[in-house]
C-alpha cells in the first residue's frame, strides 16, 4: 500500500482548523455547562446515539479515557465524527439550550477533545474475548465498512476490508475538506479498527477479484461501497482539460502538493460538496471563485450554515444559472456557457422545477470548471450482484438489520441512503454488524 | 457597640488587613471599617498557605488557609495603626488581639492598642488552626471559661468595646457566646472558620495545601461557609442569655449575603475570602445594592430591618403540618431538559411524570432508545421534508401528578430555568396544626434518660 505524505504540508496553513480544538480547561467549563438531561435529545439526535451527557460529564470529571470509550462504544469513527458531522442539525441543533435562548453545547468540539487525548495516549480498542470461526467481507473502505468490520471484529470474526483506493476510509480520507478532517487524521482511525486485527486488502471488487471467490471465502459480505462517481454534466466541452469534478478535485488537493488553481474558477451545483470544492478553491489560490446554481439559494440543498459560512469564504453565488456547454480553447476549458432559469411548478422533490429561459444565455469566462451534481447512484458491480434489490440506484435494506434480498450480502452507508453523513454510514455500518453476529450465531 | 462606622461594611481580620498601607487603600475603595490582621508575638508562616474548592469551572467556592496570625512585629503594626487613624479618622479600626494566656501580657496588648487609636478590639479566639496547638485561638474559644477569663481580663484594661470572634468548631457556640457576655464583652463576630481538608491531590496523594510534601487542617471559609454562618449567627442572635450586637462573617461577597446576615440581627459584616478573590473594589456594589434594595424596601436606616427574620425562625416543632405545595411546570418555559422529572424519581417522591407514562426512568431510556433504532436521523429528515430545524419539538414537558406531590421543592431547585417550575399553595381548609400542638402534653424520652 503506498501512503503518499499526507496531509499535504501546505494545507496545514491553508486550511487551519475550522472549529479549532479546546484547549481542556475550557474543555471542563464547555462540559460543565451541560445540563445532564434525561433521555437527552442530542443522544437521541445522533444516528450513532452516542451518549452525549454521559461522555461530556466524563469530561467534566477528568475522566477523558471513560469520556472516549463511552463515544467509541457507539462510534468507534468518533473522531471523524466530531469533525465532520453537521452537529447544527443533529446533536447541537437538538440540545435544549436552544429552547433557553443559549448557545448550544458545543458537543462536537467536546467529542474531539475526548477523541484527541485518547489517541495521543495510544490507546486502543478493547479486543474480542474469543476467535470465532467465520470470515466476513467488507467491501468499501468507507465508515460504513470500517464500523461494521470493528464491531464484527470485537465479536471475534475475521474480518478483510477490501477496498480499490490505495489508502482505506473512503470518503473520509479522500472527500473532506481539508479544515474539517485531515487524512492523517481518518487514517489514525482506520489504524484503531486495523489493530483489533482487521485485515486491509486492496482491490476492485468485480475486477481484481469476482464475485464466487468473494463468496467462496467469505460467509457473508457487508457491501460499504458508497456512490459511484460524479454524476456528468452531459453538456458539450465537459471532457476538456481544465474541468475536474469536485470529488476529484477534493481529492487532487489533499493528496497533491503541486495541484495548481488559480485565476477564476466556476463551480456547478449548490449542494455541499460544491461548497466544499468552492471553499478550497478559493483558499488554493483562485482569484475569484463563482458558483452557478439552477434554483435560488431557498432550493439550495447545502446546510445553511456551510452556505453562510461560504460567503465569508468570498465565493460569489449566482442564482438561476444552468450550464449548457463548456467552450473550450485547443481542447481546454476557457468559459462556461449559461443560461438563465426561472422556477416553475413543484418537481418529484418538493423543489419548483428550474426551466432554462429561451435565449437568455450568456457566457462566464474562466480558468477552471468544477461540476459538483452530486454522485451518481447506479454501480455497475450491483447490477450483476445476486438478486440484490436496487431501487433509484441505491440498494435496497431492511433498515434495522442492512439485510439485503440476498441473505448473504448485507450493505449501509451512502450505497444504501443515497449519499448522507459518516454518522449515518458508522450507524449503518453497526447495525449490520449486529444483525450478522445474530445471523452467524 | 458603641464603635461609630461610616457604612456597616469591614475588612476581616486576614490578609487584606495586613497593614496600614492595605487598610488605608481599602478605605479609599469605600470600606467602612477594617479589623486589623491579628496581632501578636510574630509568627513564621508556611509556604503555601492557602487551598480552595473550585465547583463546576467556578474557582474559590470554599477557600482553606493554614496561615496564622501577623508575622509583623508589634510595634510596626501598631505604628501603622496610628498612622490610618490619623489620616482617615471616620473610618472604623479595630485592633484584633491574640497573645499568650497571661493576664499581664492581655493588659500589655491592649494598652498599646488603644493608645494606636484602635476605635475598639476583636479578640481571636477563633483562629483553628496553628495557634491553637500554642494554648491560643481556638484552644481558648473551644474551652466557655477561659474565653469568660481572658474577655474578663481585657475588659479590665480596655476602654474602648471589647468584641468576642467565636469560632464554629465547637458543639454549641452559645455557651461561649454566653461566656463572652458573662465576661464582660461588648459585642461578638462569628464566625470564624471552619476546620477542613479542602482536597487532596490525587497524583501525589498529599492534601492541600502541600508545605513539602504534608499538610495539616486549615480553617474554611468563603462562599460554602454562609449558611453554616448564617445558622450560627442565629442561634447566638435569638439567644436570650447573649443580646449583645453581632457582627456577621462568613461568606459574605454581595449586598445580599450581608442583607442576610443583618437580617439575623447583625449591626456589621466583615468580609475577607471575596476580597482576596477579586480586591478592595467589590465594595461599591455591596453599597450600592444594598443601599437599593433598602430603597425598594422603604427602609432608610439598617435598623429598620435589623434582625426582622429572626421572628421567622422557630423549631421544627412550630411549622404548620397542614400546609400545602405543589409543584407547577410552565410548559412555555420548560426546556425538556426532565432534570425535574428524573431527580424526582431517584431522589424524592415518584411524583412528576414523563410523555404521560408512570414508568421509572431507567424503562423510559429504554422505550426512548427502541423508538428511535429504525429512525436514524429525524431532525435532517425533518429538515429535507422542509418541517423546519426541529427546535422545540418533542413532548417533554414532564407532568406533576398534584395529589402525590409532597411540596419538596427539589424539582424547582434542579430546573435550570428561573421561574420555569413554581411551587404553588393549595388552600387545605384545614386549621393550622403543629407537631407541638399534636404533641400537647406529650413527653419524648431524651437520648441517655432511657
Amino acid at each position: 500500500m503506498t501512503s503518499p505524505e499526507l496531509p499535504v504540508r501546505q494545507n496545514l496553513e491553508r486550511f487551519p482548523d475550522l472549529h479549532p480544538a479546546l484547549d481542556s480547561q475550557s474543555a471542563v467549563t464547555e462540559a460543565n455547562r451541560c445540563l445532564n438531561c434525561f433521555d437527552a435529545p442530542c443522544t437521541a439526535a445522533c444516528p450513532t446515539h452516542i451518549d452525549v451527557p454521559g461522555f461530556i460529564k466524563k469530561i467534566a470529571s477528568g475522566n477523558l479515557e471513560g469520556s472516549a470509550r463511552t463515544i467509541l462504544d457507539s462510534n468507534v469513527l468518533g473522531m471523524s465524527c466530531s469533525r465532520v458531522c453537521p452537529v447544527e442539525v443533529l446533536c447541537e441543533g437538538a440540545c435544549v439550550m436552544h429552547r433557553y435562548n443559549k448557545k448550544p453545547i458545543e458537543i462536537g468540539r467536546l467529542q474531539r477533545h475526548s477523541m484527541e487525548d485518547f489517541f495521543a495516549r495510544g490507546l486502543s480498542l478493547p479486543m474480542a474475548a474469543a476467535r470465532r470461526a467465520e470470515k466476513v467481507a467488507c467491501v468499501g473502505g468507507g465508515p460504513a465498512s470500517l464500523a461494521c468490520a470493528a464491531a464484527l471484529q470485537q465479536q471475534g470474526f475475521s474480518v478483510t476490508v477490501i477496498d480499490n483506493r490505495p489508502l482505506p476510509g473512503g470518503l473520509t480520507t479522500y472527500g473532506v475538506a481539508e479544515y474539517k478532517l485531515r487524512p492523517s487524521d481518518s487514517l489514525r482511525e482506520v489504524d484503531l479498527v486495523r489493530k483489533l486485527g482487521v485485515e486491509f486488502r486492496q482491490a476492485e471488487v468485480g475486477v481484481d477479484m469476482q464475485l464466487d471467490e468473494l463468496e467462496r471465502e467469505f460467509s457473508l459480505v457487508f457491501l460499504g461501497v458508497g456512490m459511484g462517481a460524479m454524476q456528468r454534466l452531459g453538456i458539450p466541452g465537459e471532457d476538456a482539460r481544465g474541468v475536474i469534478d469536485a470529488l476529484h478535485f477534493i481529492e487532487r488537493y489533499k493528496t497533491d502538493a503541486t495541484f495548481p488553481v488559480n485565476g477564476r474558477v466556476a463551480v456547478l451545483g449548490g449542494g455541499n460538496t460544491a461548497i466544499d470544492a468552492a471553499n478550497a478553491a478559493r483558499r488554493l489560490g483562485a482569484d475569484e471563485v463563482h458558483l452557478f446554481y439552477r434554483r435560488t439559494e431557498k432550493e439550495m440543498p447545502a446546510f445553511s450554515f456551510e452556505y453562510d459560512h461560504s460567503k465569508i469564504e468570498g465565493v460569489l453565488f449566482h442564482w438561476l444559472s444552468q450550464p449548457v456547454e463548456i467552450v473550450t480553447n485547443k481542447g481546454r476549458a476557457v468559459a462556461v456557457k449559461l443560461v438563465r432559469t426561472r422556477l416553475g411548478k413543484p418537481d418529484a422533490t418538493g423543489r419548483s422545477a428550474a426551466e432554462p429561459v429561451p435565449g437568455s444565455e450568456f457566457e462566464f469566462p474562466c480558468e477552471m470548471v468544477i461540476p459538483a451534481l452530486g454522485q451518481s447512484r447506479f454501480m455497475e458491480m450491483l447490477r450483476t450482484t445476486r438478486g440484490i434489490g436496487i431501487s433509484d440506484g441505491a440498494i435496497t435494506v431492511d433498515r434495522p438489520t442492512g439485510r439485503t434480498a440476498n441473505p448473504k450480502y448485507f450493505a449501509g452507508g451512502d450505497c444504501v441512503n443515497g449519499g448522507r453523513e459518516v454518522v449515518d454510514a458508522v450507524a449503518d455500518g453497526k447495525r449490520a454488524a449486529l444483525a450478522i453476529t445474530r445471523q452467524l450465531s | 457597640m458603641g464603635i461609630r462606622t461610616p457604612n456597616p461594611f469591614w475588612l476581616a481580620s486576614a490578609p487584606p488587613t495586613n497593614g496600614g498601607d492595605q487598610i488605608m487603600r481599602a478605605f479609599d475603595a469605600g470600606w467602612g471599617g477594617a479589623v486589623w490582621k491579628t496581632i501578636g508575638e510574630p509568627i513564621v508562616n508556611t509556604a503555601s498557605r492557602y487551598s480552595s474548592v473550585d465547583w463546576n469551572g467556578q474557582r474559590m467556592m470554599g477557600f482553606n488557609n493554614i496561615e496564622l496570625i501577623s508575622d509583623r512585629p508589634i510595634e510596626d503594626n501598631l505604628r501603622e495603626m496610628a498612622e490610618v487613624k490619623k489620616r482617615y479618622p471616620k473610618n472604623t479600626v479595630i485592633a484584633s488581639l491574640m497573645v499568650e494566656s497571661k493576664r499581664e501580657v492581655w493588659h500589655d496588648i491592649v494598652k498599646r492598642s488603644e493608645d494606636a487609636g484602635a476605635d475598639g478590639l476583636e479578640l481571636n479566639f477563633g483562629c483553628p488552626h496553628g495557634m491553637s496547638e500554642r494554648g491560643m485561638g481556638s484552644a481558648v474559644g473551644q474551652v466557655p471559661e477561659y474565653s469568660c477569663m481572658i474577655t474578663e481580663w481585657v475588659k479590665q484594661a480596655a476602654h474602648t468595646p471589647v468584641m468576642i470572634k467565636l469560632t464554629p468548631n465547637v458543639t454549641d457556640i452559645r455557651a461561649v457566646a454566653r461566656a463572652a457576655k458573662k465576661g464582660g464583652a461588648d459585642a461578638l463576630s462569628a464566625i470564624n472558620t471552619i476546620n477542613s481538608i479542602t482536597g487532596i491531590d490525587l497524583d501525589t496523594l498529599t492534601p492541600r495545601p502541600n508545605v513539602g510534601g504534608f499538610s495539616a487542617h486549615g480553617g474554611y471559609c468563603g462562599p460554602a461557609v454562609k449558611p453554616i454562618a448564617l445558622h450560627l449567627v442565629e442561634q447566638i442572635a435569638s439567644d436570650p442569655e447573649v443580646g449583645i450586637p453581632i457582627s456577621g462573617i462568613g461568606g459574605i461577597a454581595g449586598w445580599k449575603e450581608a442583607a442576610e446576615f443583618i437580617l439575623l440581627g447583625c449591626g456589621t459584616v466583615q468580609v475577607c475570602t471575596a476580597v482576596m478573590h477579586y480586591g478592595y473594589r467589590i465594595v461599591e456594589d455591596m453599597i450600592d445594592g444594598l443601599s437599593r434594595w433598602m430603597d425598594g424596601k422603604g427602609y432608610r436606616t439598617l435598623e429598620d430591618f435589623r434582625g426582622l427574620t429572626l421572628a421567622k425562625v422557630t423549631e421544627w416543632k412550630h411549622l404548620d403540618l397542614n400546609y400545602k405545595i405543589v409543584a407547577r411546570v410552565d410548559p412555555a418555559k420548560c426546556i425538556g431538559c426532565d432534570l425535574c422529572y428524573v431527580a424526582c424519581w431517584d431522589g424524592a417522591h415518584q411524583c412528576i411524570h414523563h410523555e404521560g407514562s408512570r414508568e421509572p426512568p431507567a424503562a423510559r431510556t429504554l422505550a426512548a432508545r427502541q423508538r428511535i433504532a429504525v429512525t436514524p436521523i429525524p431532525k435532517l429528515d425533518a429538515m429535507r421534508a422542509g418541517k423546519g430545524n426541529g427546535y422545540g419539538s418533542g413532548p417533554r414537558v414532564p407532568v406533576v401528578d398534584e395529589e402525590e406531590c409532597v411540596g419538596c421543592n427539589l424539582c424547582s431547585l434542579v430546573c435550570p430555568v428561573d421561574g420555569c417550575i413554581t411551587m404553588v399553595e393549595v388552600p387545605t381548609g384545614k386549621p393550622r396544626e403543629s407537631q407541638a400542638m399534636r404533641d400537647s402534653g406529650r413527653v419524648y424520652a431524651k437520648p441517655g434518660e432511657a
